[in-house]
């Protein structure tokens, strides 16, 4: 898998601090999964969590260490295999794009909500639109990130295939379209608190009166 | 926050002196015997500093001890996975007390594995050389972080200290969300440039 899309460094920043709101670190996670490049940049951001955290100030600790036994299993842990799509990912989605649930939003378009931790405010959603539809020009809010999982589309910024990710400034204008023969299935998060409103509400606005 | 800040201004470290290759060895005990002494030394050093973050992040005294005590567990439950070939013992446990704090704190899911979970580059065994350079860079990164701009370091401080997200700092500060991004993007070039010039 070519990636020639890459998510900005604030964002990886965010992730190393473990201060990324869910939806968007499940998109992030997601292109960390197949991206070298951006897991050895995040690497480096971790560098300064560390820093960060060995110049906290001690609280002193009123217990003792936990009590621990040998067991016999603790020694069958062992690494994952390298996975194309995070593990939390293909449990929600039960790892079938052609089994899910689609809803129709719009000519063209479907979107599927991935439902999120009790505690995780913003919305995180599958997209699919078919072979060669054209959306309405949209903007996207600083906190939203999309990558594409299938398929592939074309914008001002380029053509987003496979693991590519879309981590826009505000100010972004763009008018994407769906690969003419494969179409497009994208994973889809922002931060805002009430669910599917943002980009997504935005750009399908005209198509369908959502 | 303004302790940390100071301490890291003065390029000083607010705990008693320790060497991080002893770190690693410890936890290689923990991983490779099982050493439950190895596993108290890791406590008493670990277990107060990953009390102070959670407290930091928003836990109350009880809270962060408790947590202080599950990460050190998960420590001695998944020691197996650590190597110190693929970094130090701190950034390992820095990363089960982050996720951690996710699960807890934030009742939500931690989407990035541990960082060994998938590590394909860290194959080679590092030479003794390259472990210096390790340190360095801790060094340098630490030196680095005490000459940012106080603009800078405000963003990076709530960012990996006080665990808030981008819009949430934007929020605080009151500035713009692409304000806040683009201080933590010179933060980052600053941290890395250094970085890369030890290598």
């Amino acid at each position: 898998m070519k990636i020639t899309h890459h998510l900005d460094d604030s964002t990886l920043m965010s992730c190393a601090a473990g201060s990324q709101p869910e939806a968007l670190a499940a998109v992030v996670s997601s292109h960390l999964a197949v991206c070298p490049r951006c897991r050895a940049e995040l690497r480096e951001h971790t560098l300064i969590g560390e820093a960060l955290f060995d110049a906290l100030e001690p609280e002193p600790v009123v217990r003792e260490a936990p009590a621990v036994q040998v067991r016999a299993g603790d020694a069958t842990v062992r690494a994952d295999a390298a996975m194309e799509l995070p593990r939390e990912l293909v449990a929600a989605l039960e790892g079938r794009f052609d089994e899910i649930a689609w809803r129709r939003a719009a000519p063209g378009v479907w979107h599927f909500p991935v439902t999120l931790s009790e505690g995780a405010k913003g919305d995180l959603r599958l997209l699919k639109v078919s072979p060669g539809t054209k959306l309405p020009e949209h903007g996207h809010g600083g906190s939203e990130l999309t990558i594409v999982l299938d398929g592939a589309y074309s914008d001002e910024f380029g053509t987003f295939r496979r693991g590519d990710v879309a981590d826009l400034g505000d100010d972004a204008q763009h008018r994407p379209i769906a690969d003419p023969k494969q179409g497009c299935i994208c994973l889809a998060a922002s931060d805002a608190k009430p669910r599917f409103t943002g980009w997504i509400a935005r750009m399908l606005q005209p198509l369908a009166g959502i | 926050m303004v302790q940390v800040l100071e301490s890291v201004r003065a390029n000083r470290h607010p705990y008693p002196v320790k060497i991080p290759r002893a770190m690693s060895d410890l936890l290689q005990k923990v991983a490779q015997s099982r050493d439950v002494e190895a596993f108290r030394k890791l406590f008493e050093l670990y277990g107060p500093r990953v009390k102070s973050y959670m407290m930091r992040q928003g836990a109350d005294p009880t809270l962060a001890e408790d947590l202080a005590q599950e990460t050190l567990l998960t420590v001695w439950r998944k020691a197996q996975l650590y190597s110190d070939e693929k970094g130090s013992a701190t950034t390992w446990i820095f990363t089960i007390a982050r996720n951690l704090r996710i699960d807890r704190l934030r009742r939500e899911v931690a989407w990035q594995p541990l960082p060994e979970n998938r590590d394909e580059e860290a194959s080679d065994a590092p030479d003794p050389e390259e472990q210096v350079t390790e340190r360095e860079r801790r060094d340098k990164v630490r030196a680095v972080l005490a000459t940012l701009p106080a603009d800078q370091s405000e963003v990076v401080m709530l960012s990996y200290v006080e665990g808030l997200s981008h819009s949430e700092i934007a929020e605080r500060l009151g500035l713009p969300l692409g304000t806040v991004k683009s201080r933590m993007r010179l933060a980052y070039q600053k941290v890395k440039e250094a970085v890369e010039d030890i290598r």
